[in-house]
């Protein structure tokens, strides 16, 4: 079974902030894409939504 | 199948789907390279610090396939002049800066307990490993400093031709100079000389990198499209 308490022993403050970076640099990526993404097609959304409209008069 | 992804409405149901599937995919790869990674002995000679090699290695990679996909959309779009090539070159790049930089940092957090330093200027490895971050920064700088998109895309495409250049140099650095940095010891001829238990986790992370990076990348290239067409239907209100 892994023992995470353990694994890094000595040299634990430079694994697992390795470990934390990654995840971190994934998280943010993830994220970012994501975020843009669902801006952009709400923006699409809105303006077809803004076209189809007729004016008032 | 590149050919009839071109077509950026078959690329948007093709990606709508694969971009979550690859995802899924990566994130097992991830879990299962790591879950092994972590529970392999200590190295002999790095002890515990092997365990940076699992999240640095495959950052390194993906950092370097990253470069390779925006050079090869930024050629498709400067030749073909196609605007899914330029989307998907845009998309790439601040990837590829993510991965650049995790590696460098996780680099860095290995030479400090391995080599005794947390950047040597002299190697080349190192040195042209930052080459490759400052050619990211600068393509995604070139783009953003040109109000005028398509001149945005030829000056970034010739940017992106000019730095493949710099990947060879990254590859062989370790053999055309001496360095810090470990010579070649998986891509080589005669086969990898790292131990199974090491080599078998490493290369399950970095697959997952890879796929993870085609999700991510996918689905980055759908938010371009749709900022295009946002942008496109805002020129057509305005008129």
């Amino acid at each position: 079974m892994l023992d995470l308490a353990a694994v890094g022993g000595k040299y634990a403050a430079f694994v697992w902030p390795a470990y934390g970076v990654s995840a971190v640099v994934f998280a943010w990526m993830i994220i970012d894409t994501l975020a843009r993404g669902r801006r952009a097609r709400r923006e699409v959304e809105r303006l077809e939504a803004a076209t189809r409209t007729p004016p008032r008069p | 199948m590149i050919a009839s992804l071109a077509n950026p409405h078959r690329f948007m149901a093709f990606s709508r789907w694969a971009a979550p599937v690859l995802g899924a995919l990566a994130t097992a790869l991830i879990g299962v390279g790591l879950w092994l990674g972590l529970a392999a002995p200590p190295d002999y000679q790095q002890g515990e610090t092997v365990r940076i090699m699992f999240v640095h290695v495959p950052a390194a990679w993906t950092a370097m396939l990253a470069y390779a996909c925006l050079g090869g959309a930024s050629f498709f779009s400067l030749v073909f002049r196609h605007a899914l090539a330029d989307a998907a070159a845009k998309a790439a790049a601040p990837l590829g800066a993510a991965f650049t930089f995790a590696a460098l940092v996780t680099g860095s957090l290995w030479g400090k307990p391995m080599w005794g330093t947390w950047w040597a200027w002299g190697d080349s490895r190192l040195v042209s490993v930052l080459v490759l971050f400052l050619l990211f920064i600068g393509y995604m700088a070139l783009r953003a400093s040109i109000d005028d998109e398509a001149k945005a895309a030829r000056a970034g495409e010739i940017l992106a031709l000019v730095g493949l250049i710099n990947l060879p140099i990254i590859k062989f650095s370790v053999d055309w100079w001496n360095t810090l940095h470990q010579g070649e010891s998986i891509f080589r001829a005669g086969g990898p000389t790292l131990a199974t238990v090491y080599l078998v986790p490493l290369a399950i992370t970095g697959a997952g990198y890879s796929v993870a990076f085609g999700a991510l990348w996918l689905a980055r290239t759908r938010a371009e499209i749709w900022r295009r067409r946002a942008l496109s239907l805002a020129l057509q209100a305005a008129l």
